[in-house]
């Protein structure tokens, strides 16, 4: 399985994309922490970024590289090697790929210039929305047998997770706004990958705003070690899940 | 007949008396009575019974337990290395009705609780110029309650109580007074920090009142007070005013109060006041007003507030110039679309106009109430989708276009930089 990873390292390497990708995120970052004065509003510029764009390169980098590297697979497939094997060889390949680029992109240069309990949730929420993102970008590969089709469907995760779900959220509150809501919007939250990183950050920087009636509810959740490590083994299942699903469905496919 | 005749009698012996004292008083200067382990006396009481108006009475170290001492002469009491002055959890300790008395240097320690009557390490009533300075109170119900007085100073004391005690008492309490002072005093635990009803010209400084179950500083109808730099932190609903005209606030500090219903500042009924120079960092809400009239506020700092300032739509007439917003999550909130008030030339973090002409001065008016606070101030629970990418876009079409939140409740002169 390593060896395989590591080949498909090199070819994720060779096409630059992921250099592209690199320097983009540094630039971004650097950027951001030299014009603004302020760490904490340069962190919050990045909470953008990091939950924009980091869910969309990584779920449309790994689509179209699982389809540039179709023919690669069908070889592989033809030789005695387990079909789990190439599966997981190509998401760890493509995952640790997105994530170097994260940590040299955002990780370092953060964690040096301002190093804050806000950084490194930001960090570690960046790095498992990639996970989750590249998860999700196999299960719509894997489903789909045409490139464009397959790419049309990531985008709509993104778009979903972006923008779509959270208008839903906010429609079912104004709904049903007579109504105590708080445990529901908890859960809600819960079906957004987006939404838990976002709101990881968000209790590190909107403290204050938190502690009001219902946010101190969140805050009492979230705030609490058992709240950080709900929403972070609910990433980690979010990546587990889709991943799992999509490998069963690449074992059994004909391809 | 005989009763006037006893009266008189009466009358006569209190002349004789006062002749007496006036003619100590000038013929020998005013005595000191010394009490405790190795003095002349053993008791306080016995001490105070002993003096005239004028003398002093000096308490050496040692724990006294005398239940209720009541002071009605023109005395000073001063402890050496803070002689324990101890309630038993039953009495009341001081009570002062006299005037010119001096308390300096007691500890005081467990007064008793009551739900009538308002139990107090030192309680004065219709005293004049009473001055308690540098002493300590510990687990007191009321510390300090001063009734009908003034012209009294209260100094550099440091009060603490338990404030998981079932029934606690405020830490300063004034009840109709006039021309007060209280500085550089600490007062932790209590229910209210310093709690003023009826009080007038009045000055508050440099106190530190944190830690307080309720408000760190409370008011009602006490007209024309000045508080300056003061600190009130971590009080579990802040500081609320009621009721006045004529507050002067400045260069206080308001930190750190956390929850729905605290605020840094409450304003409820204010008129004609001057909030300036203050500082209001990391509380949920920093200012809060309603019904309040005429009031400016100038050159405050809000840094890391939930929303710096909540401003009901009944307030009219306020001013707000040269303020900073920072790092704040919402800059302002209001209930509805009529606005009365002046905002002009604040600096705020989140203005991304330009200036063209380089006069410090943004060319593009600044509008601090953002569409998702009004938002959030109708369904709380929709503080949780803040700082996503759909809330991001909804503020900014409200931005270009605005339709919801009150398009008059404006900066028309918003500051570059900020304001020094």
């Amino acid at each position: 399985m390593i060896k395989i990873a590591k080949y498909v390292m090199y070819d994720i390497l060779r096409n630059r994309f992921v250099m592209l990708y690199t320097v983009f995120l540094l630039v971004v970052t650097l950027s951001m922490f030299s014009l603004d004065n302020d760490p904490g509003k340069a962190t919050l510029s990045l909470l953008n970024i990091i939950l924009l764009v980091v869910p969309l390169v990584s779920i449309i980098f790994t689509t179209i590289h699982f389809f540039n590297s179709y023919e690669f697979i069908e070889l592989l497939l033809a030789q005695p090697v387990n079909r789990k094997t190439i599966f997981f060889a190509e998401f760890i390949a493509i995952a640790f790929a997105l994530s170097c680029a994260f940590v040299i992109g955002v990780a370092l240069p953060m964690l040096l210039i301002n190093f804050t309990d806000s950084t490194l949730y930001l960090v570690l929420a960046g790095l498992l929305l990639t996970f989750v993102f590249v998860a999700l970008a196999f299960g719509a590969s894997v489903s789909t047998r045409d490139k464009a089709k397959a790419i049309g469907v990531t985008l709509l995760f993104w778009f979903y997770f972006t923008l779509i779900y959270d208008g839903l959220i906010l429609y079912v509150i104004y709904s049903f706004s007579d109504y105590p809501l708080e445990k529901v919007t908890l859960a809600l939250v819960s079906l957004n990958p987006i939404d838990l990183a976002r709101i990881i950050i968000l209790l590190k920087l909107d403290l204050s705003a938190l502690m009001g009636y219902t946010g101190a509810f969140y805050k009492n959740f979230f705030g609490s070690s058992l709240g950080i490590t709900y929403s972070l083994l609910l990433l980690v299942a979010w990546t587990l899940v889709p991943l799992i699903l999509a490998m069963r469905k690449f074992v059994r496919k004909d391809i | 007949m005989g009763r006037s005749g006893h009266a008189i009698q009466i009358t006569l012996r209190d002349g004789a008396v006062l002749s007496f004292l006036l003619f100590i008083s000038f013929s020998a200067i005013s005595r000191t009575w010394t009490v405790g382990p190795g003095g002349e006396l053993s008791s306080i009481r016995s001490a105070i019974q002993l003096a005239s108006h004028g003398d002093t009475i000096r308490i050496l170290p040692g724990i006294y337990r005398e239940g209720n001492l009541i002071i009605q002469k023109s005395i000073t009491l001063i402890g050496t290395e803070y002689p324990v002055m101890d309630g038993e959890s039953k009495y009341e300790i001081l009570t002062i009705a006299a005037p010119n008395v001096s308390i300096i240097g007691l500890k005081f320690i467990n007064t008793g609780v009551g739900s009538i009557n308002d139990i107090a390490a030192i309680k004065a009533l219709e005293s004049r110029r009473l001055k308690v300075i540098n002493n300590l109170f510990e687990n007191t119900f009321f510390g300090i309650y001063l009734s009908n007085s003034v012209g009294c100073l209260i100094e550099k004391n440091i009060l603490q109580s338990n404030i998981d005690a079932e029934q606690i008492g405020n830490g300063i309490h004034a009840w109709k007074c006039d021309s007060i002072t209280i500085r550089n005093n600490k007062v932790s635990g209590h229910r209210d920090g310093i709690y003023f009803e009826f009080v007038t010209h009045s000055q508050v400084e440099n106190n530190f009142s944190h830690h307080n179950m309720r408000y760190g500083l409370h008011f009602m109808f006490s007209h024309n007070d000045d508080y300056r730099s003061n600190i009130f932190q971590n009080n579990g609903a802040g500081v609320a005013v009621m009721y006045t005209v004529g507050v002067h606030m400045k260069g206080n500090r308001f930190e750190d109060n956390w929850g729905s219903a605290s605020f840094g500042l409450l304003l409820k009924d204010i008129r004609d006041s001057n909030i300036e120079k203050n500082f209001f960092s990391r509380n949920t809400t920093g200012i809060y007003m309603e019904g309040s009239s005429r009031c400016k506020f100038d050159e405050n700092t809000f840094d890391q507030n939930g929303w710096a300032v909540k401003i009901q739509a009944n307030c009219d007439g306020n001013d707000f110039t040269k303020n900073t917003f920072t790092a704040n999550t919402f800059d302002m909130a209001t209930n509805g679309s009529l606005v009365l008030n002046t905002i002009d030339h604040n600096y705020w973090d989140k203005y991304e106009g330009y200036d063209l002409n380089k006069d410090g001065v943004g060319d593009v008016p600044y509008h601090p109430v953002s569409l998702y606070s009004m938002v959030v101030e109708k369904m709380p629970s929709a503080v949780m989708l803040w700082r996503s990418f759909l809330v991001y876009l909804l503020d900014r079409t409200e931005k270009v276009v605005p339709s919801i939140t009150p398009e008059s409740l404006n900066d028309v002169h918003p500051l570059m930089r900020m304001a020094r």
